[in-house]
């Protein structure tokens, strides 16, 4: 056999998103082969996170066993706005969700070893420690949002159905921007996991119930503060033909995409704050 | 060949320590971790960079790869800016952290050299040429299809180094590349090192605690202590400026008073044993003659000067050098 | 001795600074969501489960206040004992002349005490701020028997929840991956225990199952007796319910131990 040489050296021109993207898929299928390694406890966490999402709902169910309205909202109506909540956060969760493990990582000194490739660090860590098991959440929110359409017979027309799909698509931009930047913290500061859990998990917990129980100072802060008010509750006052308490402009129900583009873009720049941050101190 | 690859230019780096005193005070703390790096680096050289723990030779290396901005001070590798254009100069480089892997420890082997090609987008013809020489080499072929976690510490970092090598970098940098191996595998380590800077004339810069690894490898080696360079030339120069010294084991078959020999001192004498220290420049050969002339010798060994010897009596020298500037000025 | 680990346990515990804050801010922002539903579900049935509107905001904010103490979400202390099972350090342990389940319930308890001062009082003192919680009422011997109870309650549900984790992190004995009986343990325990929704809202099968299970010693009864939910008798009788699934569990900690143990033996760990 001819002896094999080291071939002769070749450079791409650059990188691009198209290749970030690309990597980022190899590295999450990477990740789930990792998972299949043990399939016993692939399949038994999967299972455990489904009823885990499950039990929120069954709170919801009981409540209406006493009560034929919440806050002014119908089962069917707060169903949509838990199944919204659920999937939207749930599909964030399983992109981007296992970013809060970066501080973990930034202790560790484990972010190096990103650093050193050719592909930007937050496609690489985005896709880090993918778990497929968070499908769960998506898979049993996807259910109840299916069973609620069902239930409340919207009269579809186009405009409804594009607000629904954007209703998706933002949402899983806001929730996962808001994953992003929190992660960024983690360059900044120890046990930033826990804070930014807050902001998530609660957030789609308050996002499960009618804006109309919460104080109005509340609502207020998820529309101009934290805007997780462009998730699902703005949207599904279109959708499901419903007043605002804050008694907002109309437009407001249709804004989720500035929502979402504003949350992106203000992860982004913490996020290269954070890494210009790793950069200067190496901690 | 005697293009300039690597140019640090007066390089600083310092962080800021933030430390707890009393209850809720926290003291500031300046720590320079390098403090005024010059070297350059000609395409093709394989340098050894050593010094003692927390002298900056991480920091270093971590400057050059572009994981952390300097604090002053130029640095360039291939003309550009590390940090700047870090995207860029990853393609061109290799990364081995001795003491952290990058391979995915519960796939096997071949599927961590799957993500290198798809993430330095290696042409298919150039991963499967560079591959199978880096199996060749480092003897990976039995083990391609084993999990990471099954791999021993050297088969792992021999895997490490392949992964690091394919997409074809102009420089590597190796931080404790056989660092916990056994004998064995440090050696193929450093045939294949040897190999890949002789066939490819790829640059390498390593840091280490194991002066074989620089003695075999090196023709240049740095000496970096409290964030600066000590010393910057050949191991022989190493040994004369640090004036090391080999140690001579002498068994006599009885005892007796320490021997006097010149050129040479006793350091240890404990019964029929003695350690004769004697430059690491001089030849053993005369001295072991005259000694079998005058006793009776039942056993010798030759020690070669430890690295940390031979560096702290550098770094003696450089602090009493230090006291003196300090008095004339 | 015990009492030495004890404390230990808590200096240890006052070290994790930030992540304590962090999870005080997280219970008291889940204190305030909760809150808001309760409101919404009162203010449709004002005496649903046998409490008011301000007997079930405090109940919320108990839920938040407890569920670090009583370590609902996680093994507590325990989690140390369930790495030392995994990575095998436990066979050490056994043999050292000191009993197992008294040594950690002592690293729990500084744990407990810890997280009694930073984790429940916070979040309750927040909660007391931005809502009207309800203390114990009536006569000043009322009120006093109250706090006792009270505080007699809490200690019981502390020893029960310690049997149950204990029982949790032994599993690690035979299985590897101990995700999936956590979890478990965590939906039961929340739901069960009433974390979620007094069990008294429950439709009566589920209440009847929760009142078959040892979780509503865990949470529910503490919460009820602050909350005056019982008589003289029911108060007596709910402490003796806690009572007997303390002895009960603790007793079969020390039957899976002893297990346990044979098993290492035998095995070599």
């Amino acid at each position: 056999m001819a002896e094999a040489r080291f071939g002769p050296r070749t450079r791409p021109a650059r990188w691009d998103v198209v290749h970030a993207l690309r990597c980022y898929g190899h590295i999450v299928r990477m990740w789930i082969r990792a998972a299949l390694a043990y399939p016993a406890s692939f399949w038994m966490t999967m299972a455990g996170n489904l009823a885990a999402s499950g039990m929120d709902f069954v709170v919801i169910v009981v409540m209406f066993l006493h009560t034929h309205v919440l806050g002014g909202w119908s089962l069917p109506q707060v169903a949509f706005l838990y199944g919204t909540s659920g999937l939207t956060l749930g599909l964030a969760d399983l992109f981007v969700g296992s970013m809060d493990q970066l501080g973990v990582r930034v202790r560790e000194g484990s972010v190096d070893t990103v650093l050193v490739r050719p592909v930007p660090a937050l496609a690489q860590l985005a896709g880090d420690r993918f778990a497929l098991r968070r499908i769960g959440r998506v898979l049993q929110s996807g259910a109840v949002l299916i069973w609620s359409l069902s239930r409340l017979d919207l009269a579809w027309t186009p405009l409804r159905a594009l607000v629904f799909v954007s209703l998706v698509l933002c949402g899983t931009v806001i929730f996962g921007s808001v994953f992003v930047g929190g992660s960024a913290c983690h360059f900044f500061m120890a046990d930033a996991a826990e804070v930014q859990n807050s902001f998530t998990y609660g957030g789609a917990t308050m996002l499960q119930y009618p804006p109309t129980i919460y104080a109005r100072d509340i609502v207020r802060g998820t529309v101009f503060g934290v805007p997780l008010a462009f998730v699902n509750w703005l949207p599904a006052l279109y959708l499901l033909g419903r007043d605002d308490p804050l008694g907002l402009p109309s437009w407001f129900r249709f804004a989720s995409p500035v929502a979402a583009l504003l949350c992106a873009t203000a992860a982004g720049l913490l996020w290269r704050t954070g890494v210009r941050s790793y950069r200067s101190t190496g901690s | 060949m005697d293009e300039v690859l690597i140019e640090v230019e007066g390089v600083t780096k310092s962080f800021v320590v933030r430390r707890r005193a009393g209850r809720l005070r926290r003291a500031r703390e300046v720590v320079n971790a390098v403090a005024g790096l010059d070297f350059t680096v000609r395409r093709g050289e394989m340098v050894g960079y050593i010094g003692p723990n927390g002298a900056g030779k991480s920091t270093t290396v971590k400057m050059l790869t572009g994981i952390l901005l300097p604090s002053t001070g130029r640095l360039r590798v291939a003309g550009a800016d590390p940090v700047r254009d870090r995207v860029r100069l990853a393609q061109r480089m290799g990364v081995v952290f001795g003491q952290r892997t990058t391979l995915w420890w519960d796939l096997p082997l071949r599927d961590s050299y799957e993500l290198a090609r798809r993430i330095y987008r290696i042409p298919d013809a150039a991963y499967t040429r560079n591959l199978d020489r880096c199996v060749e080499l480092l003897e990976l072929a039995p083990l391609l299809d084993v999990p990471v976690r099954q791999l021993s510490l050297g088969q792992r970092m021999r895997g490490d180094i392949a992964a690091a090598l394919l997409h074809d970098p102009e420089v590597l940098y190796l931080d404790e590349p056989t660092i916990g191996l056994d004998v064995v595998s440090k050696r193929r380590v450093r045939e294949f090192l040897a190999r890949i800077n002789a066939e490819r004339g790829t640059t390498v810069l390593l840091t280490t605690h194991d002066l074989t690894d620089i003695e075999q490898l090196c023709s240049r080696v740095m000496v970096i202590d409290h964030g600066r360079v000590v010393y910057d030339g050949g191991l022989d120069g190493l040994h004369r400026q640090g004036r090391s010294e080999r140690t001579l084991v002498v068994e006599l078959e009885r005892e007796a008073p320490p021997i006097e020999l010149s050129g040479t001192r006793v350091v240890r004498c404990e019964g029929t044993r003695q350690w004769l220290a004697f430059p690491a420049s001089a030849s053993a050969a005369p001295l072991v003659a005259e000694l079998a002339g005058r006793y009776g010798l039942r056993d010798l060994s030759v020690r070669e000067p430890e690295i940390e010897d031979v560096i702290a009596r550098m770094y003696g020298e450089a602090e009493r050098a230090d006291t003196a500037v300090a008095r004339v000025g | 001795m015990y009492a030495a680990v004890c404390i230990r346990s808590f200096r240890r515990y006052s070290t994790y600074r930030a992540a304590t804050w962090a999870r005080v801010f997280t219970n008291t922002v889940f204190g305030f969501i909760l809150t808001y539903t309760y409101v919404a579900l009162w203010h449709v049935r004002p005496h649903l489960g046998g409490y008011d509107l301000s007997a079930a905001i405090t109940y919320v904010w108990i839920g938040q206040g407890l569920l670090s103490l009583l370590a609902v979400g996680d093994l507590g202390a325990l989690a140390d004992l369930q790495t030392r099972i995994a990575s095998g350090d436990v066979a050490v342990d056994l043999f050292r002349p000191v009993d197992q389940q008294r040594w950690w319930l002592a690293v729990d308890a500084g744990r407990a005490g810890y997280q009694l001062l930073t984790n429940a009082l916070v979040p309750m003192l927040v909660g007391g701020l931005a809502f009207h919680l309800r203390l114990p009422q009536g006569s000043a011997v009322d009120v006093v028997a109250s706090w006792v109870a009270t505080v007699l309650a809490l200690v019981l549900a502390l020893l029960v929840s310690y049997a149950l984790r204990y029982l949790v992190a032994l599993t690690g004995f035979w299985l590897l991956d101990l995700r999936g009986v956590q979890l478990v343990y965590y939906l039961t325990s929340c739901f069960f225990g009433g974390f979620f929704l007094p069990v008294t809202v429950f439709p009566a099968a589920l209440e009847a199952v929760a009142r078959a299970l040892p979780f509503i010693a865990v949470f529910q009864v503490p919460a009820d007796v602050f909350l005056q939910h019982y008589d003289t008798a029911g108060t007596l009788g709910a402490l003796g319910v806690q009572l007997g699934w303390a002895v009960v569990l603790l007793g079969l900690g020390r039957l899976v131990q002893s297990r346990a143990v044979l098993k290492v033996v035998v095995q070599g760990g």
